[in-house]
């Protein structure tokens, strides 16, 4: 056991390939803050064969939706999920980009309604996803940059 | 018509060529209903909701005075002090209250994107009278109708837009409308106020005729159309620098020598003194024109969106 820094899950499920350093944003995203029982193994910069380095989230007794899945598709395009049961990898899956991203991003235009004291979400349309572009649906600006918007 | 009934108007981009040329049409036949020389009860028995978050005399009568030309009535406020949203009401709620005492809500906001959500907070139509920076739809619609009223046809003009072109809203909007006709376009600004990028790669996306210059004097002399904007102070760091700016794009008739004989001067008005006064008298000016199209436009807007007939 001494090589291993973090063990193998029995049930849950792994997100593999996200771009180094963003873990954090990735829990931020999945609406992890601390507040569960479940246990969560957080890795970053851990040695990659395609890319140097990568980060690695493993959250216990907890399966991902599908929709829960796309978000992280903001962040880390090439993420890969692994469903884990009894040790084993279930499902695999790759993530994609839903075509209306809703709650997740904040407007950077300041003078965004979406900013303002009401009751709504952000809704962003996904213009293209590589590059990564989207659009708020209420002041029609573009988002210069994604990952730092990540409410 | 029946398209246009319960439809919000957010922004011009949501209408089709088939659109504009169909409210064009329709504006046109609202005329003599604006000018006051036949009466009109076609909206008669509903009530124009016009809520004003910022002032705006043109637009708001502009809007009163088409619903109420159309035998409508209108109820709502010029200045959100002293109503509901002085203590605090979201636009959320006002929009929910105000819905159940009118049939339509037309909406001026300072923030972006304010009136698609009014729109989502009520079924019944939004009409964007400005929202902040953002959209300003039927500005964009009475341009196109001063431009197709004077010429027949939007297809074939030549349309120079002069003067602060990267931070006007009714430019980049009128831009997008005009692309959907096949127009030769030229934008003329001074360095650093020129069109933005996206706005010009829409342009050019479509394969229209554009190009791009400071020189105004060389311009108006190939132009049907010169649709001038007031370059803001505010802009420039350096007093100097927009004292030099704003004198060599102002149009007066020196610089209209040269013009065609046909030429219009549009404006989208207030005007501080990129227009001088002298050329009111000439036959260029449309720019009052303009501004009462906006009453026949709107009753044509209006007319459709709450479904009455013409």
């Amino acid at each position: 056991m001494r090589d291993l820094k973090v063990t193998p899950i029995r049930n849950g499920t792994v997100i593999d390939h996200i771009p180094s350093g963003r873990a954090l944003k990735v829990l931020k995203v999945l609406g992890i803050s601390g507040e569960g029982t479940s246990t969560v193994s957080v890795l970053m910069h851990v040695p990659s064969k395609q890319r140097g380095t990568k980060d690695i989230v493993k959250i216990e007794d907890r399966e991902l939706l599908p929709k829960e899945l796309n978000k992280i598709a903001l962040i880390a395009p090439q993420a890969t999920i692994n469903i884990i049961r009894n040790y084993n990898v279930a499902e695999k899956h790759t993530v994609a980009l839903p075509e209306r991203v809703v709650g997740i991003l904040k407007c950077e235009n300041p003078n965004c309604i979406s900013n303002a004291r009401e009751p709504i979400e952000s809704v962003f349309l996904v213009r293209s996803q590589v590059p990564l572009r989207v659009r708020c649906q209420y002041c029609d600006r573009e988002l210069e940059d994604v990952v730092a918007h990540v409410l | 018509m029946g398209d246009f009934k319960g439809r919000d108007v957010l922004s011009i981009a949501d209408f089709s060529r088939k659109d504009i040329e169909f409210i064009l049409k329709a504006a046109k036949k609202m005329v003599p209903i604006a000018r006051g020389e036949r009466a009109s009860r076609s909206l008669e028995g509903k009530v124009l909701a016009v809520l004003f978050y910022e002032p705006s005399t043109r637009t708001r009568l502009g809007f009163e005075s088409a619903m109420k030309r159309l035998g409508g009535s209108t109820v709502g406020f010029a200045d959100p002090m002293g109503s509901s949203v002085a203590k605090g009401e979201t636009l959320a709620d006002t929009i929910r209250i105000v819905e159940s005492y009118s049939d339509a809500i037309v909406l001026r906001h300072p923030q972006e994107g304010a009136a698609r959500l009014a729109a989502d907070f009520t079924d019944k139509p939004v009409i964007n009278a400005g929202d902040g920076a953002g959209q300003h739809p039927t500005q964009t619609l009475l341009d196109l109708y001063t431009i197709w009223d004077e010429r027949g046809t939007l297809d074939g003009t030549r349309i120079a837009l002069v003067g602060d072109l990267k931070y006007g809203r009714t430019v980049h909007s009128l831009t997008y409308a005009l692309s959907n006709f096949d127009v030769d376009l030229t934008f003329v600004a001074p360095a650093g106020l020129q069109m933005p990028k996206e706005v010009v790669e829409h342009v050019r996306e479509l394969g229209l005729p554009l190009s791009m210059t400071e020189d105004l004097e060389k311009v108006v002399p190939d132009v049907d159309v010169l649709y001038v904007t007031r370059i803001q102070k505010e802009r420039f760091p350096d007093p100097q620098e927009y004292a030099k700016v704003a004198g060599s794009y102002r149009i007066d008739l020196e610089v209209l020598r040269n013009a065609r004989k046909g030429l219009i001067v549009l404006h989208p008005l207030p005007r501080t003194t990129e227009i001088a006064t002298d050329v009111d008298r000439t036959p260029h000016a449309r720019y009052f024109e303009q501004a009462f199209n906006g009453v026949p436009v709107r009753m044509a807007l209006l007319s459709m969106v709450l479904g009455g007939a013409a």
